[in-house]
C-alpha cells in the first residue's frame, strides 16, 4: 500500500472536482489532502466522504496568491516532511505549472495529464494520450521518490458510491522562501463560468458561426444546460471569439461528458482538443464534415435553426 | 543580453500515427517534422527582445534526432543567430531533455539573461520541460504566457490561467518564459534568411557530451495503441424544415435515456 499526497486547490468553500476523480480512484490507500490556504469544513466533509484519512492545511506568509516558487517551496518541505510514495494533482494551470517544478526539486519524474490509471500494490501505470490524442501509451515512472501524477479533469469520472468516512484535520506551517517571480495583478476573464478545462458540458461554435454576436445564441443553450462555451481555432482567428474559448491544439485540451459542436468542420487540429469527451453532439449543414465521424448523434442542418431548437427541447426537458 | 531560445521537432500535426511492431513508440520514418507551433512563437520572442537590445545574440537549442534539422534551420532562417543540436532519439522523457538543454546552455560559453521556450510540445503534450529547465537552474520562470514587456533586468508577463484571466508577474531576470499563443505573431522566414542561415554556425553535441544517460529516464512508455475505434454514431438529416423540431426532441432525449448525459 502506497502512502499517497493529493495536492488540491480551494474553490471558495469546495475543492476542484477532479480532486474527488482522483481520491475515487486511491481507495484502499492511505491518502492524504493538503492545499495551500485554510480547507473549509464543507471541502473536509466531501475530501472525506470519497477516501481522504487526512486533511492538511498548508498556511505560511506570500501563499495568498499563486506563485511558482512560493508554492512549490512551501510543498517541498511539507511532502519531504511526509514521506509519500505519490503526489497527484489535477491537470488545472495551477497544477500542469506546479507539479513539474516540485517534481524537479525531488530529482523525480511526473506522469503528465492521465486519463487513467491503476495502482497494482506500490506501483503505478497510467494511460495517457500522446501526439494529439492520435495514439495511447501506457506510462510508468522510476528514480527518486515520489513519485508525481497529474491528472486530466472529467477523464476519470467521480466513484458513484463513496463510502462515508471522516477524515483528521491539521494544519501545518509551511516556507514560501525567496519569490523572483511574484503576481502583481489579476486580471478577470469574461467569463465566470467554469473553465473548459473542467467544464462537464460544453458547446461550441466554428466558422458558420459568422460572428462574434451570433455567439449568443450558444450561450442561450449553455446556460439551460449549464455548459460553458468554446469555439474552434477558425471562429477565434475570424476574431467570433477570444483565444480563452478556442478548443483544439493551440488551445484548450478539454474531455467533458457532452461536447456539443455546432458549425465546426472538424479539423484535425479542433478534434486534438476535445476528441475524447465523453459523447459528442455535431451540427453542420455538410454532411460529410469530418466532424461526423467523431460524433455520437449528428444533425445535418443550419445551426441557427437547430441551436434554439436545442435550447427550446432542454428548457422542456429540465422544466426550465 | 544573452538569449536562448529552446525548440523542439515534432510531427506535423496532419501526420498519420502508427505505432511500432513493439508498441514501444511510434514509427517516424515516414513522418514529417517541424518546428512545434508553440516554440515559434518563442523564436519570434527572442528575436523581438534581440531587436530591442542592441548587442544582443540569439541561440537556439534542441535535443533531438539528427535525421532532419528543420526546426533549427527554421528559427535560424527567422533570424537567431547560432544552434546547438544535441543528438538524441525522438523518445526522450522531459526529464533528460531538460538536463540535456541545460547542459548545453553551459557549454555554449554565456550565460542566459532570458530563455524562450513554447508552453509545451505538440507530440507528447507534457507541458514540463519549461519548469523542469527553470527548476534546474534555479532562476525564476513564468508558463503560458500571453504578455511580455521587459527591459534588460526585468520583464513583467501575463500568464493565461482558468477562464481566460490573466496573472500579470513581475520577474527578475535572468528567467525562462514559457510562450503560448497570442504573445506575438511569428514572422515567416525570408528566402534571404533561409539563404543566410546555411552558414550560421550548428554545434552538434552528443547526449555523452552534455552528461544525460538511460540512468536520468524517470518517465517510461510502452503500447503505444492507437485510440479505440468508436462505433458510427446516429445521424439526423434535418435539413427539411418541418422535420426539425422532432429530430431535435429525438436526439435530446436519446441524450438523456441513452447517452445518459443530461
Amino acid at each position: 500500500m502506497a502512502k499517497i499526497l493529493v495536492f488540491t486547490e480551494l474553490h471558495g468553500s469546495h475543492v476542484k472536482a477532479v480532486t474527488l476523480e482522483i481520491l475515487g480512484k486511491l481507495a484502499g490507500h492511505t491518502v492524504e489532502v493538503a492545499a495551500i490556504g485554510s480547507i473549509p469544513s464543507e471541502a473536509t466533509a466531501d475530501l472525506a466522504k470519497f477516501g481522504a484519512a487526512k486533511v492538511h492545511s498548508l498556511k505560511g506568509s506570500n501563499l495568498d496568491k499563486y506563485s511558482p516558487e512560493g508554492f512549490a517551496n512551501a510543498l517541498q518541505g511539507f511532502i519531504a516532511a511526509g514521506s509519500y510514495d505519490y503526489v497527484f494533482a489535477g491537470a488545472t494551470s495551477v497544477g500542469k505549472d506546479l507539479l513539474p517544478r516540485l517534481a524537479t526539486k525531488f530529482d523525480a519524474g511526473m506522469a503528465s495529464e492521465v486519463t487513467n490509471f491503476v495502482m497494482e500494490g506500490d506501483k503505478f501505470f497510467g494511460t495517457r494520450p500522446l501526439f494529439a490524442g492520435k495514439c495511447f501509451a501506457k506510462v510508468e515512472l522510476q528514480g527518486p521518490k515520489p513519485h508525481f501524477v497529474s491528472v486530466r479533469p472529467n477523464a476519470l469520472g467521480m466513484n458513484a458510491n463513496p463510502t462515508s468516512a471522516a477524515a483528521t484535520s491539521a494544519d501545518s506551517n509551511v516556507d514560501a522562501g525567496a519569490i523572483r517571480a511574484m503576481i502583481k495583478d489579476i486580471v478577470k476573464g469574461t467569463s465566470e463560468k467554469l473553465d473548459l478545462t473542467e467544464a462537464n458540458i460544453i458547446v461550441s461554435g466554428g466558422r458558420a458561426m459568422k460572428e462574434a454576436a451570433n455567439f449568443k445564441i450558444l450561450d442561450e443553450l449553455a446556460n439551460v444546460i449549464g455548459a460553458t462555451v468554446g469555439a474552434s481555432r477558425a471562429a477565434v482567428d475570424s476574431g467570433f471569439a477570444p483565444h480563452a474559448m478556442q478548443v483544439g491544439q493551440t488551445g484548450k485540451t478539454v474531455a467533458p461528458s457532452l461536447y456539443i459542436a455546432c458549425g465546426i468542420s472538424g479539423a484535425i487540429q479542433h478534434l486534438a482538443g476535445m476528441r475524447t469527451s465523453k459523447v459528442i453532439v455535431a451540427i453542420n449543414t455538410d454532411p460529410d464534415a469530418p466532424i461526423f465521424t467523431k460524433a455520437d448523434y449528428g444533425i445535418v442542418g443550419d445551426l441557427f435553426t437547430i441551436v434554439p431548437l436545442l435550447t427550446q427541447e432542454f428548457k422542456t426537458l429540465l422544466g426550465k | 543580453m544573452n538569449i536562448f531560445v529552446c525548440v523542439k521537432q515534432v510531427p506535423d500535426t496532419e501526420t498519420k500515427i502508427v505505432p511500432t511492431a513493439d508498441a514501444m513508440f511510434i514509427e517516424t520514418s515516414s513522418i514529417k517534422w517541424i518546428m512545434n507551433p508553440y516554440d515559434e512563437f518563442a523564436v519570434e520572442q527572442a528575436l523581438l527582445i534581440q531587436a530591442a537590445h542592441t548587442g544582443s545574440t540569439v541561440t537556439v537549442l534542441r535535443v533531438g534526432s539528427s535525421k532532419d534539422t528543420e526546426a533549427l534551420r527554421t528559427a535560424m532562417a527567422m533570424g537567431a543567430d547560432e544552434a546547438f543540436l544535441v543528438e538524441a532519439q525522438d523518445n526522450l522523457d522531459s526529464y533528460s531533455i531538460a538536463k540535456a538543454l541545460k547542459a548545453a546552455i553551459a557549454k555554449s560559453g554565456k550565460n542566459p539573461d532570458i530563455i524562450l521556450t513554447g508552453k509545451q510540445a505538440i507530440d507528447d503534450d507534457c507541458l514540463q520541460v519549461p519548469q523542469i529547465l527553470a527548476t534546474m537552474l534555479d532562476i525564476p520562470s513564468v508558463s503560458v504566457v500571453v504578455g511580455y514587456e521587459g527591459s534588460a533586468s526585468e520583464a513583467t508577463v501575463k500568464r493565461e490561467v482558468e477562464g481566460g484571466a490573466l496573472e500579470v508577474y513581475g520577474v527578475k531576470l535572468p528567467a525562462l518564459i514559457a510562450c503560448n499563443k497570442g504573445i506575438n505573431t511569428p514572422r515567416y522566414a525570408s528566402l534571404p534568411g533561409i539563404m543566410k542561415a546555411k552558414k550560421k554556425p550548428l554545434t552538434t553535441l552528443s547526449l555523452a557530451d552534455v552528461g544525460v544517460s538511460d540512468a536520468d529516464r524517470r518517465v517510461k512508455y510502452s503500447n503505444f495503441q492507437l485510440p479505440p475505434e468508436k462505433p458510427p454514431g446516429k445521424k439526423f438529416d434535418a435539413t427539411d424544415s418541418t422535420k426539425q423540431a422532432g429530430l431535435v426532441k429525438e436526439v435530446v432525449g436519446l441524450l438523456r435515456t441513452e447517452a445518459k448525459v443530461i
